[in-house]
């Protein structure tokens, strides 16, 4: 077991009912790290948080998060996580100034003066009522607080969800700012690729309850390539080529399969050629063209309404406050 | 410099920074001794972890093309290469096998091939030139 992971999820599996959520998922952030857990929407990226914070109990498997698992959180080690929950929940009535004190009043340690300082820089009027705010001003404040209990580890689910463009930059700016330069170790949760691509130094891929796929970023590009399969492409050719080493996913195409592969050592390389015919040479693979592969159910289309959940379609908006 | 960086590239957004402050110098956009922004400013102005960008002035330093000055920053380096001969001939080789194989499968001829690299120098050499003169006047880098 790897004790220096800051978070170290292992094998957790989680039901809703007869729903199987997560079948076994495992996940471990080094200290200093910034990871992206991306999936789908209702692939189980919320649970697992649900469950590392002591929020939600495991039906087997464990969550650890600064060595304990949640339902054993002491206050003391809460106050070393920051947490940004979905849609950035906060009290509706209160203004901006009043949230601050309240946030102060709930834990050991707040930073009040970089709070107010920060709160300036991001230009958050704090008389504003909380529902006056913007989303992403929202988004801002919520992060502020996080950070404010100056933790080792920050966990953000969904930080992005429903924001635009523009809220969306200025939301990756100021956590960048936020963050500071020294390594604090974030776990965050996504299906936003493009920010996945500017901010993580890992990602995990989940889908089916499991991680199909995890990667820095930096050598995701010479770790996962396409080839394709010239030929039918029938379903006989493409269960057999899923179950070969090396192949992530198997889509099929027109005028044959494309394989999604990883880590194709020449030996795998060799036995996929014997198995499934000629490969054609390798083409690169973008992070978007990775999820699509990995994350879209077998046969269905590839086409630009299958590309809708990777951008925010503007459904399922849970950032209204309560 | 202005630096972009393209999310969907194929290419990392390192590579694409290590290349772009590569071809900044060779148009004489940058020169020895001036200075890159900070880790943070530039992560700050691109939205990207700043891990990314101290990789990537890693990567610039051990090619030998900017120098860090503990405190101060990073610079561009002054002077002649880092590296050794041997390693520069041999990178130089590298590029030309694979620039000419490319070539030889687009179906260039050999004279084709002579002349491109040609006009790309001459290039370089009017975009360093132009660099120059509007240093002299002063208007460089508002």
């Amino acid at each position: 077991m790897n004790t220096s992971a800051v978070i170290d999820i292992r094998n957790l599996e989680r039901r809703f009912g007869a729903k199987e959520i997560l079948r076994g998922l495992n996940l471990q952030v080094q200290p200093g790290e910034i990871y992206a857990l991306c999936g789908r929407n209702g692939t189980g990226k919320t649970t697992a948080i649900r469950i590392l914070l002591g929020f939600l109990e495991p039906m087997a498997g464990e969550a650890r998060i600064l060595g304990v698992r949640g339902a054993e959180l002491t206050p003391e080690l809460r106050g070393k996580i920051g947490f940004v929950s979905e849609g950035h929940q906060m009290i509706r009535w209160m203004k901006v100034r009043d949230v601050l004190a309240f946030e102060k009043g709930t834990r050991d340690v707040f930073d009040s003066a970089w709070a107010e300082k920060t709160r300036a820089r991001l230009e958050l009027p704090q008389d504003m009522g909380v529902a006056k705010l913007s989303r992403g001003q929202r988004a801002q404040l919520s992060l502020l607080i996080a950070m404010a209990g100056n933790p080792e580890v920050l966990v953000m689910d969904d930080p992005a969800l429903g924001l635009d463009a523009v809220m969306r930059r200025e939301f990756l700016e100021s956590m960048i700012d936020l963050l500071g330069e020294e390594g604090r170790s974030v776990l965050f949760s996504s299906h936003h690729l493009a920010d996945v691509e500017r901010i993580a130094d890992r990602v995990g891929i989940l889908h089916d309850g499991v991680l199909r796929l995890e990667s820095s970023l930096e050598d995701l590009r010479t770790r996962v390539q396409r080839r394709h399969v010239r030929g039918s492409g029938d379903e006989l050719l493409a269960s057999k080529a899923e179950s070969l080493s090396g192949v992530l996913a198997v889509q099929k195409k027109r005028d044959g399969l494309e394989l999604l592969c990883m880590d194709l050592t020449p030996e795998r390389e060799t036995d996929l050629r014997a198995k499934l015919g000629d490969l054609s040479v390798p083409v690169p693979a973008s992070l978007e063209d990775i999820f699509i592969a990995l994350t879209a159910r077998r046969g269905e289309r590839r086409s630009d309404e299958d590309r809708v959940p990777l951008q925010l379609s503007g459904d399922s908006l849970s950032g209204e406050v309560q | 410099m202005l630096f972009r960086i393209d999310t969907q590239a194929l290419e990392s957004i390192s590579d694409q920074l290590v290349y772009q402050v590569k071809a900044a110098i060779a148009r004489g956009e940058l020169v020895g001794g001036d200075r890159l922004p900070s880790v943070r400013e530039l992560a700050r102005e691109l939205a990207i972890n700043p891990n990314t960008v101290s990789r990537t002035y890693q990567r610039l330093e051990s090619d030998g093309v900017i120098v860090r000055r503990q405190g101060a920053g990073c610079f561009v380096r002054e002077g002649k290469s880092a590296l050794s001969k041997r390693e520069r001939d041999r990178r130089l080789t590298e590029l030309v096998e694979k620039a000419v194989t490319e070539a030889v499968h687009l179906k260039f001829e050999p004279e084709a091939l002579r002349a491109a690299l040609e006009r790309q120098l001459e290039k370089l050499e009017r975009e360093r030139v132009s660099n120059e003169e509007s240093e002299s006047k002063g208007d460089r880098r508002a």
